[in-house]
């Protein structure tokens, strides 16, 4: 079941949360990644995972201050955006109103409960992703994946699966070298492991 | 498909060990937290919740060593919980590689400890448990595992860390827990209904259909359990299915 690849993963390090578990989650497979914030480490890496939970505003400021913005977007291998990671790869996020790395073409947006559609924020636990289009290969057949967000992409062109709270948003993104995760693989069971060993191995 | 309800067991542990017994077969180590974890984990359970109940100093350094066992071998999300009194205990816990912290009587003593968390590591990881008991139908607050009766009204106080930034409220009637004969649905659903967080439900699993009231009736996001799914009496798979087969959504 182990990823039989010796390969440089490199998980970027910021001020996010719970990043840790993703590199639990990576040794799991049988890869031991490297957590950095260096630039040289992060271009030279087989594979680059952009992690992490957090406020937009104060993570997007941080990775500003320390050049990490210019390096992240420039990046030519598979990198994988996760949670807060994926929002930060969009244009713009709603939260802290705050300009992101915008190599995805999509805004986003909070979840917005009315009278009429009772919704609790943020949607914590499992919901079921399905997968769209071409560009959904490395995320294997439609399943639940845990989720913890209160901000949402909307579908747009990049949508690799589509998710409904309330509404019916981008659960996952993909475009060119970018790959992109609202939910949490590292926290989504056997589900979660395939996910990240498919994309691991894919392309 | 939408946002599936949550079934969580709770382990107790003392010194590193788990203490409630089990009827698991094939455990490597019987009571080994990791491995009832991991068991839980791969019949369906969808959070798992750790209470660290060791009253010494030497006990809790025990229970961060196994947090960081349980974070590099578990691949679902779990909730750590006891003995946390400030900031500090909260952040050696994440650290630690908790996904959730539940604060409870330091959340009573000290409701700013809610603020500080939410500030600090996000709504996200706070958990506010609150232990009330129900006297002429009013629910009071109690504090230290429900030795201590307070001065707080549930909902009040449920609502004050809503506003405060708790991600999540689990609440726990002393009345109905141990009893066996269902959750407390009446208030549950008042406090799902008016909150804008995740209500976790906990006393009174005692058998499959307690679940679908808690749910269906308690208006309940998540319901935890700890001796009926210790003790085999209602195996997580089945009740996984009966709830589908009731029309809640489950995660199977």
């Amino acid at each position: 079941m182990k990823c039989k690849y010796d390969m440089n993963v490199a998980i970027v390090k910021y001020n996010a949360g719970n990043i840790r578990s993703v590199v639990n989650a990576v040794r799991r497979l049988g890869v031991e990644p490297v957590l950095t914030d260096d630039a040289d480490m992060l271009r030279t890496a087989d594979r680059v995972i952009f992690p992490g939970q957090g406020e937009a505003g104060t993570t997007m400021a941080y990775l500003r201050q320390h050049g990490l913005d210019s390096v992240i977007k420039s990046l030519t291998q598979p990198v994988l955006g996760i949670c807060i990671g994926m929002q930060l790869l969009c244009r713009h996020s709603e939260e802290g109103d705050t300009d992101c790395l915008g190599v995805f073409d999509a805004k986003v947006k909070r979840f917005c409960p009315t009278e009429t559609l009772r919704l609790k924020v943020p949607q914590m636990g499992w919901n079921t992703f399905e997968p769209v289009g071409e560009h959904a290969k490395w995320l294997g057949e439609e399943g639940y994946a845990y989720f913890i967000h209160s901000y949402y992409v909307p579908l747009c062109d990049d949508t690799a699966a589509a998710t409904e709270y309330g509404i019916r948003y981008s659960s996952a993104l993909q475009r060119d070298n970018f790959y992109a995760t609202q939910f949490h693989p590292e926290k989504s069971g056997s589900v979660g492991e395939t996910i990240l060993r498919n994309w691991l191995a894919h392309s | 498909m939408a946002l599936a309800k949550r079934i969580i067991p709770c382990l107790d542990i003392k010194d590193g060990t788990t203490v409630k017994g089990t009827n698991f077969v094939n455990l490597r180590e019987a009571g080994d937290p990791v491995e009832l974890g991991k068991q839980y984990s791969e019949q369906g359970a969808d959070e798992l919740v750790y209470l660290d109940i060791t009253a010494s100093h030497e006990g809790r350094k025990t229970f961060t060593a196994l947090v960081e066992r349980i974070a590099r071998e578990i691949n679902i999300p779990f909730t750590v919980g006891g003995g946390i009194n400030e900031l500090a205990d909260v952040e050696r816990m994440l650290m630690a590689g908790a996904d959730k912290v539940s604060i409870n009587s330091a959340a009573l003593r000290r409701p700013e400890l809610i603020d500080e968390i939410a500030r600090h590591f996000g709504s996200q990881v706070c958990v506010v448990a609150i232990d009330a008991r129900e006297e002429e139908d009013k629910w009071t607050c109690y504090l230290n595992g429900g030795r201590i009766p307070t001065d707080r009204d549930l909902f009040d106080w449920a609502h004050e860390a809503n506003e405060r930034g708790a991600g999540e409220i689990l609440f726990t009637s002393m009345n109905h827990d141990g009893v066996k004969q269902g959750f407390a649905n009446d208030a549950l659903r008042q406090l799902s209904d008016t909150l804008s967080i995740p209500v976790i439900a906990s006393g009174g699993a005692g058998r499959r259909e307690h679940f679908l009231d808690v749910f269906t009736e308690g208006h309940a996001d998540a319901a935890l359990a700890a001796s009926v799914f210790h003790f085999g009496e209602i195996p997580i798979p089945e009740l996984k299915q009966y709830l589908s087969n009731n029309g809640i959504e489950i995660r199977l």
